[in-house]
């Protein structure tokens, strides 16, 4: 197994960071015990970005969330974003660090969306050596979030939860288990989200996630649920959420809001829900 | 050499192309609504990246203008790093060749100052000097001082009005703004760049300095009228210079 720094969040709710929140949550922060940002956003040089993390980080314990290392890409990781993800993470040592079980970048080409992978023995050896090699190189466990999935391979031949599992056990790395993405991913693709969960490997689950979602429809009129990151969290989610915690029991619960982002007094509510719903569990 | 992700990431980037193979619906069929989610979710992420990294040109141009113009230059210029705060450096030249955009001139200048105004943003932040700091220094050593600067600090060139057509479009509108050529200079005193107009003979100083030209010769840029005080005065407000050499 994997020897390193472990990810070690509280069990309380915490929330994606926005700057246009900075003020709010310094006076403030309700029952948030916690922030998470996205990596890529703290890469400059210095600036606002880092002195208000410099502040922040002196009150909360913070997640770094990548999602722009394409560890499920075709080609090898790329070594200078590894490098900035090191720098940022020695820098602020976090309490966790997590990326996507997705892929990004192709021929030197960064998409700016989480990208699908067929569930294959060759999917689960690369995005392997490519944890692998994060975490040796950070000196860090990481978590890997599920996706949310819009469309199916044919070359798939084993499920998310047994491919997730498989990763696990070769790399001893955690997982960020998001909630929304397995509801949105099992309306899409025609499973049961309960289902999912009771084959899901939880004890690995450092880190659960909450967003908000669209919905549309594909071109037979089937539900097409997209991961929008924009809007309230669904009651169907909500309950997905208690069902999976009266399974774990409590741990770190993050709200993610990252497009039309609403003032911070919306953003509040919500972890006071996810409070609620630790604190049934706790 | 073609593989699942090239397939994937060509017909991605191409609106016309059919999915690529091996995509489905939860029946089998092939994927195609399902597939324009991630065709959509690059191209609009992409196009609101550039409408966020160049507000101005964005309202210049008008959003239908711009989010055409931005569909061309994510397919063209797809970003190379995962730091988006930085996608869109081939933006200026882009523009200049751009036919729709060539009736305003003083577009790729404009982009090109957007550019420099979120380098300097995210720039290493440094300490400067004292304001009292050149008069510390012996008269003598003067000609031989060499200056640092913030690494937040950059010259925009122009030979358009370009501080001015940028203050009208984020401050108060000027209304009448007189074609000049007008380099901008841009600092970060504290956290927020700022934009200041400079002379070109100013501008060619700076650049000098910024070269690490020592201040005698720098000066030769100027011209033989120039008067160093008010960009000095600049500078040393600005906060522009970090530490000076003899």
């Amino acid at each position: 197994m994997f020897d390193a720094t472990r990810p070690n969040l509280p069990h309380r709710p915490g929330v994606g960071y926005k700057a246009q929140h900075f003020n709010d949550i310094m006076a403030d922060a309700g029952p948030v015990g916690w922030l998470e940002i996205h990596a890529e956003n703290y890469m400059g040089m210095g600036g606002r970005p880092l002195a208000q993390l410099r502040h922040l980080s002196e009150k909360f314990p913070f997640s770094v969330h990548g999602v722009g290392l394409s560890i499920g890409g075709e080609g090898p990781l790329d070594a200078d974003h590894l490098a900035r993800l090191k720098h940022l993470c020695d820098w602020l040592n976090p309490a966790s660090f997590s990326e996507h079980l997705a892929w990004s970048t192709h021929d030197s080409a960064f998409l700016n969306d989480l990208l699908p992978l067929p569930y294959t023995q060759a999917t689960v050896k690369r995005v392997a050596d490519h944890i692998d090699q994060v975490q040796s190189t950070l000196g860090r466990q990481m978590l890997l979030e599920n996706p949310s999935s819009y469309l199916a391979f044919e070359a798939s031949d084993m499920s998310e939860t047994d491919f997730l599992a498989e990763v696990v056990a070769r790399t001893g790395c955690g997982l960020l288990l998001d909630v929304n993405n397995v509801f949105v991913s099992a309306t899409n693709l025609g499973y049961s989200p309960q289902g999912y969960i009771d084959a899901y490997p939880l004890d690995h689950v450092g880190e659960i996630h909450l967003g908000g979602h669209d919905e549309d429809e594909d071109e037979t009129g089937a539900p097409l649920l997209i991961d929008s990151h924009g809007a309230e969290v669904v009651d169907p989610v909500w309950a997905l959420l208690d069902y999976t915690l009266a399974k774990t029991g409590p741990k770190p619960l993050l709200i993610e809001w990252d497009t039309d982002v609403p003032e911070w007094s919306v953003l509040a509510d919500e972890a006071k829900r996810a409070d609620a719903a630790l604190n049934v569990v706790a | 050499m073609t593989s699942p992700q090239t397939d994937f990431r060509a017909a991605l980037l191409d609106p016309q192309a059919p999915p690529p193979p091996g995509v489905e619906n939860p029946d089998g069929t092939p994927a195609t609504k399902r597939f324009d989610v991630y065709r959509n979710n690059v191209a609009v992420s992409l196009t609101d990246a550039l409408e966020a990294a160049f507000p101005v040109v964005h309202k210049l141009v008008g959003t239908d203008f711009f989010r055409a113009m931005a569909g061309v230059y994510l397919r063209a210029h797809p970003p190379t790093s995962p730091l988006m705060m930085f996608y869109g450096t081939q933006m200026p030249e882009f523009l200049a060749a751009f036919g729709p955009a060539q009736s305003v001139p003083y577009l790729p200048d404009v982009a090109r100052l957007e550019l420099a105004l979120r380098h300097s943003y995210h720039a290493a932040d440094a300490a400067p000097v004292a304001p009292d700091a050149l008069g510390q220094l012996p008269p003598d050593t003067l000609p031989h001082v060499t200056f640092a600067f913030a690494p937040a600090v950059q010259i925009v060139p122009s030979d358009h009005p370009l501080r001015d057509i940028w203050w009208s479009n984020t401050h108060d509108p000027i209304p009448q703004i007189v074609q000049t050529s007008q380099p901008t200079l841009i600092t970060r005193p504290d956290f927020d760049p700022v934009v200041d107009a400079l002379t070109p003979p100013q501008a060619a100083v700076t650049r000098a300095l910024m070269q690490a030209e020592p201040l005698g010769d720098a000066l030769r840029h100027g011209g033989a009228a120039f008067d160093l005080g008010p960009l000095l005065g600049l500078l040393l407000a600005r906060g522009a210079i970090t530490s000076l050499k003899t």
